[in-house]
């Protein structure tokens, strides 16, 4: 980047975020990212329940509840309603759709001089529009009409983002949270759908695919020949789409480096080496491997993404002072 | 005007039928009904409008606002929920002649009262005089031992001010107080401005309005004006207490209308007497402090020790001289109720001249004979506790029961120089748009000042209206609302 010559002393070329503002970035993306994620995998369930027999219903849920990681779902009754209620609007539940959108927004709020009005004005909107529905009945009777908005809300956000707000530090830590919270995301899934032992009907692995709005992009690269190993390398390893782990390393990566750059050389290039190491294992991974032990390449990934955020916040957010005086 | 339609006539009638006319001075109509002539314009724009226009334009204001959150946090709500400040539609107008008594009459006094606060912090010149007693100062709940002998850059200890001023029955314009230590509402008055320009295009260019949007820079080039010469790239924040401070959405507002850092007691870390701001790059050192917190709040090691909004360590640095503070510390010492009786005699004591903007009548109630008379007519007074703010500590005779005179009685009696009294006043009324109807509230006009360099002082203010029907409180934690305040070419 070349920097003109300004001779008034207004012009402050100013490094770093403050920590507390990157951090409220990370988890504003990430929160979001967790909502629409959330919404995506209720509508496409909901919607496929419709098709089918009661008793796959019960491994259906089951599988929803494992895919997004939750393990303490506190109903016995098989009320699949109540369950949905429970994920969607439950304001008790902290992985409930609402509970992360309130989360996102709050962190909106507390660096809402950083970020640009229209997104601040979208995302409270957003939020006061779940709000407002979640307490009338309408998702009820209407849910698709619910993960339509929240899905809708996200997606606008994050154009609102790229084409408000300024691309330096913040916007990459933006993007930091998005991608780790997707292969995050999209691990759990491919955990989720591959854990079970019997064959898996068709039906199922369009559910997969939807859930990453994978569909129609699978079947460009595939046709619509739906076939599981296909699926494994097209939402791990395809570099081309937004939705699968490699692109989401790669986008990690970029966004590390792009923030070690511009922090004054802080980093002593933890994260963006952890990150790096993670992209290039999928660059160079070949899907019959995988499949040889799926379960342990997939929780090696979720680690992996674990150790890049704990380096991030060593890094930037939480560091100690000696560690900034005495450098 | 041609009023050609009977039924518009008729509506316009019912738009104003709650309107009545009192003692108190009315903004919008002189004594006999006529609408003044500022008032003119705006006048004939209501006989075009009807009610439901009238309510449609209040609800996309509305709208407006809490889109944006625009919003103030009610603590008392366990939601944390945001309310929107109470707007109301109509603009309450300041001629050109009104505006510039009230621009010379704020400079003289802030002027004034930065010599005093000097003098006070140094010398004393004032007590040795005798013109102030020292006591009194000595006493003030906001008086800071910290700060004798602390040299402030530029001498100028009140950089950003909110006055309040009212308007008697005669339409003058009096102080009622001046807020020295932490001032809020600007940003009402700025977001006020952007939500009147959407809903009434037309009516805004039809007045002649001075524009007030570059606050914003305004301030900065204040806040600029204390850096140290010899900081070529200095670093200026806004701190706030947090995201649950009632002011919190000011706060962002104008961090970002000047493009600074908004930063929380916890993002800075003072190391040998120097504040830095912990940022992803490493600890960047701060030079300005544009502080939204209190003196007891602002640092642990100086002052109250059980706050964590502040930054320890920050007072040391701020006398070693190397942070400035905007406002500094100790400056509610001139806010004092008490104190404030004494502003006349401060202005004629350093500038020599007389007072442009009255002070209202106070009693003192340390001096006897002032406090027989007071306590003698308790039902007709005013009392206030002298280092409050925000409407709280206070009793209005004519309003009050005789147990809460009581209660004031035996306070005053108790703690004399804490309390002082001030006739009962009738706050001017402005027209505002309540219930379908136009009708008449008190208002209070409250402009910013700002001083760096020099004083500057942005057309307009916050009108602030007492909603409530009667009431004379315009606070915000008490009900009260604004208005947006143009000041006319």
């Amino acid at each position: 980047m070349t920097v003109t010559a300004i001779t008034a002393p207004r012009a402050v070329v100013a490094i770093g975020t403050l920590s507390r503002v990157a951090d409220s970035m990370y988890w504003m993306s990430r929160y979001l990212e967790r909502a629409e994620h959330t919404a995506r995998v209720l509508d496409v369930n909901m919607d496929q329940m419709l098709d089918e027999t009661p008793k796959s219903g019960d491994l259906r849920w089951n599988r929803v509840l494992a895919s997004l990681r939750i393990h303490d779902y506190p109903d016995a009754s098989d009320d699949v309603f109540r369950l949905i209620r429970w994920l969607t609007v439950d304001q008790t539940n902290d992985a409930a759709i609402v509970s992360h959108i309130a989360s996102a927004r709050e962190n909106a709020r507390q660096i809402r001089e950083q970020i640009s009005s229209e997104m601040w004005q979208e995302i409270n909107q957003l939020y006061l529009q779940v709000r407002r529905t979640s307490k009338s009945r309408q998702w009820r009777t209407q849910p698709h009409k619910f993960f339509l908005m929240v899905k809708h809300g996200s997606h606008l956000f994050q154009g609102i983002t790229d084409s408000t707000m300024i691309h330096s530090e913040g916007w990459q830590f933006i993007q930091v949270g998005r991608s780790l919270e997707r292969m995050i995301a999209i691990t759990g899934l491919l955990e989720a759908y591959f854990q079970v032992t019997h064959e898996l009907d068709y039906l199922a692995w369009i559910g997969l695919l939807r859930s990453c709005t994978a569909f129609e992009a699978y079947c460009k690269v595939y046709t619509a020949d739906i076939r599981p190993d296909c699926i494994v390398e097209f939402l791990l390893l395809n570099n081309r789409f937004p939705h699968s782990v490699r692109f989401s390393a790669e986008q990690t990566q970029n966004a590390l480096l792009a923030i070690a750059s511009s922090s004054g050389g802080r980093s002593k290039g933890q994260a963006e080496r952890l990150a790096g190491r993670l992209r290039a294992s999928l660059d160079y991974a070949q899907v019959d491997e995988i499949l040889q032990d799926m379960p342990t390449f997939l929780r090696s990934i979720h680690r992996q993404c674990s150790e890049i955020h704990t380096a991030i916040y060593q890094t930037y957010i939480d560091y100690t002072i000696d560690a900034a005086l005495h450098r | 005007m041609a009023v050609n339609d009977i039924s518009q006539l008729q509506s316009h009638f019912a738009l104003f039928a709650d309107y009545f006319l009192d003692g108190a001075y009315d903004e919008m109509f002189d004594p006999q009904g006529m609408p003044r002539e500022p008032y003119q314009t705006l006048y004939q724009r209501l006989f075009e409008l009807s009610a439901a226009t009238l309510r449609q334009r209040q609800q996309a204001a509305d709208m407006t606002f809490l889109n944006q959150g625009v919003t103030f946090t009610v603590y008392s709500d366990d939601q944390g929920t945001e309310r929107i400040f109470p707007y109301d539609l109509l603009p309450r107008i300041i001629t050109n002649d009104e505006w510039s008594t009230i621009e010379q009459g704020l400079k003289q006094r802030i002027t004034a009262i930065n010599l005093f606060l000097n003098d006070i912090y140094h010398e004393g010149k004032i007590f040795k005089d005798g013109v102030v007693p020292r006591d009194l100062i000595y006493t003030c709940k906001h008086f800071r031992r910290e700060m004798v002998g602390l040299n402030v850059p530029k001498g100028v200890y009140v950089a950003i001010v909110g006055t309040d001023l009212i308007r008697t029955e005669t339409g003058e314009f009096v102080v009622l107080e001046d807020n020295l230590r932490v001032p809020s509402g600007v940003s009402y008055m700025l977001a006020n401005r952007q939500v009147i320009k959407n809903v009434f295009p037309v009516l805004f260019t039809s007045y002649n309005v001075r524009p007030i949007d570059h606050y914003g820079q305004v301030l900065l080039h204040t806040l600029r004006s204390f850096v140290p010469a010899h900081r070529t790239d200095p670093t200026i924040v806004l701190l706030t207490p947090g995201v649950y401070n009632s002011a919190y959405f000011e706060h962002t507002y104008l961090a970002r209308q000047m493009g600074i850092e908004l930063v929380e007691g916890r993002d800075l870390v003072v190391h040998n007497n120097i504040v830095y701001m912990r940022t992803t790059a490493g600890l960047r050192q701060v030079d300005v402090i544009y502080r939204r917190i209190d003196d007891d709040f602002i640092d642990p090691l100086a002052f109250r020790p059980d706050s964590i909004l502040g930054a320890p360590g920050l007072m040391n640095a701020y006398r070693a001289g190397n942070v400035a503070l905007a406002n500094a510390i100790g400056t509610g010492v001139a806010d004092d109720k008490a104190v404030y009786a004494y502003i006349p005699q401060i202005i004629r004591y350093y500038l020599g001249e007389d007072t442009i903007i009255s002070n209202v009548e106070t009693y003192l109630l340390h001096e006897p004979k002032q406090l027989g008379y007071v306590l003698e007519h308790l039902e007709q007074l005013v009392v206030k506790a002298v280092g409050e703010s925000g409407g709280y500590g206070m009793l209005i005779g004519p309003h009050s029961t005789a147990t809460q005179r009581e209660d004031f009685r035996r306070a005053i009696k108790a703690n004399p120089r804490n309390y002082i009294a001030q006739p009962t006043l009738q706050l001017s009324r402005a027209p505002c748009f309540i219930d379908g109807h136009v009708s008449p509230r008190h208002v209070d006009l409250r402009p910013y000042i700002l001083y760096g360099d020099d004083i500057q002082i942005v057309p307009g203010g916050l009108t602030r209206v007492a909603l409530r029907r009667g009431s004379l409180v315009v606070n915000s934690s008490q009900g009260g609302g604004s208005k947006d305040t143009w000041v006319l070419y």
